[in-house]
């Protein structure tokens, strides 16, 4: 049995734990507020645009635009969205786990796809088991703006846009409530099921012509999809973090009651086994 | 008189909802006046400022990036920025507007870069622009 002082060293450090698992636990579940609240406003963005681009795509018959067609894939590209820190319970594991799987399935070698990846964690497990990586962001800051990620969203919708991949798909873990996040895969471009969508509310007059509009709009289309891809990420990964740390918090306290326990425990032994010294060196006098 | 309905959607959220009388715009191809019941009509932006004029009093918003999208009865400007006079950062808009200029005398024509700087630059002169009114 380990000493009283040991125990008493071990009950002290997992009290300390308990503090900094309690206090991040309690910074997560604010940062998920804002991150839900910045989420829920950049919805009617996103959901304006696709609106005008469905538009334009399934009332014009003459208007087309490579990103609406599919072609024939050589290439795929994927942008997975990790988080910078860990202490996130299983956001970047189980990601990474279903993505390994999908991709042995689809592609034979590492020439056939590559990857956009965002977060440091993601970065260094994909670097770890050899993933191409096409272009990386790092150290994005909680609350991320539009022009944060302009440099990834920019370069997937160029390689697109030059043929160098001829299909994009996100991958990232999508916000269903605090206690749950699903790994969800959307492809990007060619953003064919818009042009199927059928469900024409307006007919627009195009100024200068609905080319020029698709051409400046799918683009900004695309990126603002992946912008809210991310802002969902961002919320799913204050989610998984106060709910891993929650976890931490509660097993810190279990953990406190059994050493308390063989605390008590160990210091009772230890005066019985002093009185019963006293009373046999006393029997051994008389 | 008629009015309406105008929405000003930026990634960060909405940044004017109100009625108005008339609202003008810089479209790529030109300056654009629009009155209520004008046509549908869906036309990209140029870095410019937009006004919203309500009565005699003429809201102003630096604008960038974005498009415009016509209802008779609604106007939706779609935009990655739009900012209103009390919200700029004049210091800031600035030090771009230096960089820029800066970055222009370096670059050369066709580079990438001197279309970026001069799109910076655009943005800026526009946030000075509308800062100042």
């Amino acid at each position: 049995m380990a000493s009283l002082r040991e125990i008493k060293t071990r009950i002290t450090s997992t009290k300390k734990t308990k503090q900094i698992t309690k206090a991040m636990e309690m910074v997560s579940a604010s940062k998920l507020n804002r991150a839900q609240s910045n989420a829920q406003s950049y919805e009617p963005y996103t959901e304006k645009i696709r609106d005008v681009v469905a538009s334009i795509a399934s009332s014009n018959t003459d208007a087309s635009h490579p990103m609406l067609e599919e072609r024939p894939v050589k290439k795929t590209a994927y942008v997975m969205i990790f988080s910078d820190s860990g202490l996130a319970g299983g956001y970047n594991a189980n990601l990474l786990r279903d993505f390994m799987n999908q991709v042995e399935e689809r592609h034979n070698s590492t020439d056939e796809y590559g990857v956009l990846v965002l977060g440091r964690i993601g970065r260094d497990l994909l670097k770890k088991r050899n993933i191409p990586i096409l272009g990386e962001i790092t150290g994005l800051p909680d609350q991320p703006s539009f022009t944060d990620i302009k440099e990834v969203t920019r370069q997937a919708v160029d390689l697109f846009a030059e043929e160098e991949v001829d299909r994009l798909y996100i991958w990232y873990n999508h916000f269903v409530s605090p206690i749950q996040q699903d790994v969800t895969e959307t492809q990007l471009l060619p953003l064919t099921e818009l042009a199927e969508e059928n469900n024409v509310k307006q007919s627009y007059e195009y100024e200068p012509s609905a080319e020029a509009i698709l051409e400046q709009l799918l683009p900004q289309y695309a990126e603002s999809l992946i912008y809210g891809a991310l802002l969902d990420a961002k919320a799913s990964e204050f989610a998984a973090r106060m709910t891993a740390m929650s976890a931490a918090t509660d097993n810190a306290d279990g953990l406190i009651d059994d050493l308390t326990l063989s605390y008590n425990r160990a210091r009772q032994a230890a005066i019985t086994q002093e009185i019963s010294e006293i009373v046999g060196g006393a029997a051994a006098l008389e | 008189m008629p009015t309406m309905n105008v929405n000003v959607v930026t990634p960060d959220g909405t940044v004017f909802d109100g009625d108005v009388d008339m609202v003008s715009v810089r479209a790529q191809s030109g300056e654009l006046g629009i009155l209520p019941g004008h046509i549908p009509l869906v036309a990209p932006l140029s870095v410019e400022s937009v006004r919203l004029k309500k009565g005699s009093a003429t809201d102003i918003l630096a604008v960038s990036g974005g498009f415009v999208e016509v209802r008779p009865d609604r106007v939706t400007i779609l935009a990655e920025a739009a900012e209103k006079p009390e919200d700029i950062d004049v210091e800031r808009a600035q030090e771009a507007k230096r960089r820029a200029e800066e970055r222009l005398q370096r670059a050369k024509q066709d580079d990438i870069d001197f279309k970026r700087a001069q799109l910076a630059l655009r943005r800026a002169n526009t946030r000075l622009k509308v800062a100042k009114n």
